[in-house]
């Protein structure tokens, strides 16, 4: 069960028989209290860390804040000053590229290769160990410097290149043209960890309906398309939810490809990496708030969208 | 004779259907981990064989970029490790902590509003941080935190990672009742039944958690580049972005050498925990 289908389990429970109730109720007043020391830590950071910040983030979207003099109310000042910011529009637009373009194209090699590695071949643990580090390494800074160095004037690409006979002359990290696609691919490379859950959900898929579905004399493809992709969409749709919210938090790779700046020529300026230099380079409170609920507001819009899109071809079998 | 030659193809195309798998394989794997050894190999090069050497061959060990890069800082590199591991150990015991008691309430008890509560904790794991970030940073910066690790330990002992809940809720599921019951019909309290009972049971759920936050906190860099601006301050990530302000970003042997070691101790969680992560993420991702 992933988190998503138990969300939206909870809200189609069924509804209980009186003496269900009851027997609930007698048991429940036994665990009330324990229940409730359980959870208070839980709870208590509930409230200190995410829902208070949520709401004092949301009065200081409407504030002026710089840290130093007191808040003052501007009302939905922030907000429309981000209709003619345009560095916040070119964020959108580099963001929304890196997201439509990046988890896509990851998402499709987790799944191909998932197919690839069949249930007991031959070195299966090493392939998916090889597959799986990267995107166990992919947010660390280090392969953030490697990159920088890969996609340099002198870097490996260009040396590779130059084997070639091909003449490099420009660094990728350092072209508009180019650099946020180095952050996608870098995106691209860190596949392993969705390509584990397919793996994960194929290997549910009991092996009866293929045996069956070959006496019927379905062929690969059949098989794929009848049996593979419906019983695995479920676990497409998570995925797809997951690496969507997550590629919209991208932060450390943009930020130190670009060395801080979102650069060249904003070219690879994150939502996120403005956020934080209105916020914490410049402190403008009031403004980093508003962006963060913007960002709220659209990972919750996508989200929504995917999960009304899921009713035409997500597939459940119970 | 036609027999023989329909089934001979059919067993010579199976065959090759899986050599050409293999080496599919193979070729992918090669592309996915060269990038890492190219950067093992370059870490033991002159910064200047670097720039005009793509391959792996390797004519002498030019330990000089480790030693270089050990002392490019304001303090030698082993004190953003010991700053590193402080800040990792903190979270590893809190996520433990909180996460464990917060996952066995959910799993095993019934109260008031619990639905209510689990939706929340499972709505919590997809909102993302920089909702909660500037007010966080206000409340710490008031409290005079910046610049102590308190703000990257301190949520952990609050269950605020709520992906590890859900993982661990999950795992108690898995348990059969009858152990709990059994030892509350002896008369165990729930905090021996959690401690003397459920802590021993969940050990591959504690394993899986640890491992991860150990790989996710040892290579946080947001948190630590908001919270901790003093250099002294400074944990492995950020001291590393700090290389290409004190060399200009020019001084890759040195650069490559630091990253290398800064790699190494997710690479061998990894290794070695690997069987953990693997189960971890499907149990939460699978279906």
């Amino acid at each position: 069960m992933s988190a998503i289908s138990e969300l939206s389990k909870l809200s189609t429970r069924r509804a209980l028989s009186p003496e269900d109730r009851a027997a609930r109720r007698k048991e429940a007043s036994r665990d009330n209290k324990a229940g409730y020391l359980f959870l208070l830590p839980w709870l208590v950071g509930l409230f200190a860390f995410t829902l208070g910040p949520m709401l004092a983030s949301l009065y200081l979207s409407m504030t002026d804040y710089n840290l130093i003099q007191t808040p003052s109310f501007i009302g939905l000042d922030n907000y429309a000053r981000m209709l003619d910011d345009a560095r916040l529009h070119q964020s959108l637009r580099v963001t929304f590229t890196y997201v439509v373009v990046g988890v896509p194209l990851q998402l499709a090699l987790a799944l191909a290769i998932a197919l690839l590695l069949d249930k007991g071949m031959r070195g299966l643990p090493i392939y998916r160990s090889i597959f799986y580090l990267p995107s166990m390494l992919g947010g660390s800074v280090a392969i953030a410097l490697l990159w920088r160095q890969i996609f340099g004037t002198t870097g490996l690409v260009n040396q590779v290149l130059q084997l070639f006979g091909v003449p490099a002359t420009t660094g990728y990290v350092s072209d508009p043209q180019y650099a946020l696609w180095t952050l996608i691919l870098l995106h691209v490379w860190t596949f392993g960890s969705p390509m584990v859950i397919f793996l994960a959900g194929l290997r549910q898929i009991p092996t009866m309906y293929y045996e069956a579905a070959s006496l019927d004399g379905a062929g690969r493809l059949k098989k794929f398309l009848t049996i593979t992709m419906p019983l695995l969409s479920p676990i497409v749709f998570f995925n797809l939810v997951l690496q969507i919210i997550g590629a919209f938090q991208s932060f450390t790779q943009a930020y130190v490809v670009s060395n801080g700046t979102g650069g060249p020529s904003d070219s690879t300026l994150f939502f996120t990496l403005y956020l934080y230099e209105r916020g914490f380079t410049n402190f403008q409170m009031g403004y980093a708030s508003a962006m963060a609920w913007v960002l709220l507001v659209i990972i919750a819009a996508f989200t929504a969208i995917n999960f009304f899109a899921a009713k035409y071809w997500v597939f459940y079998d119970d | 004779m036609t027999e023989l030659a329909t089934a001979r193809p059919r067993a010579g195309a199976s065959i090759a259907r899986s050599l050409a798998k293999h080496l599919l394989l193979i070729v992918a794997s090669l592309a996915m981990i060269y990038p890492l050894v190219w950067m093992l190999v370059s870490s033991l090069r002159p910064t200047e064989v670097i720039f005009r050497t793509p391959g792996l061959w390797l004519n002498e060990l030019y330990i000089e970029n480790y030693i270089e890069g050990w002392t490019a800082l304001a303090r030698p590199f082993d004190w953003y490790i010991v700053n590193s591991a402080i800040v990792v150990v903190g979270a590893i015991a809190g996520n433990l902590l909180s996460c464990s008691l917060a996952a066995y309430a959910f799993a095993r008890l019934k109260f008031r509003l619990r639905n209510l509560w689990f939706a929340i904790m499972l709505m919590t794991i997809m909102l993302p941080f920089h909702v909660v970030v500037v007010p966080q940073y206000i409340v710490f910066n008031n409290l005079g935190m910046v610049n102590t690790f308190l703000p990257l330990v301190l949520p952990k002992f609050l269950a605020t990672d709520a992906f590890f809940v859900f993982l661990m809720v999950q795992f108690i599921r898995g348990i059969p009742k009858e152990l709990d019951e059994a030892a509350r019909i002896d008369g165990a309290g729930h905090l021996r039944i959690f401690g003397q009972v459920m802590i021993p049971l969940m050990v591959p759920a504690l394993a899986t958690t640890a491992i991860f936050t150990f790989i996710w906190t040892w290579s946080d860099f947001f948190t630590s580049l908001i919270y901790l601006t003093s250099p002294d301050m400074y944990t492995v990530p950020i001291a590393l972005r700090s290389f290409l302000d004190a060399t200009s970003g020019s001084n890759w042997g040195a650069m490559f050498a630091m990253s290398i070691v800064s790699l190494v101790p997710i690479f061998f969680a990894f290794l070695f925990g690997q069987k953990y992560l693997v189960k971890g993420i499907a149990t939460t991702g699978g279906k």
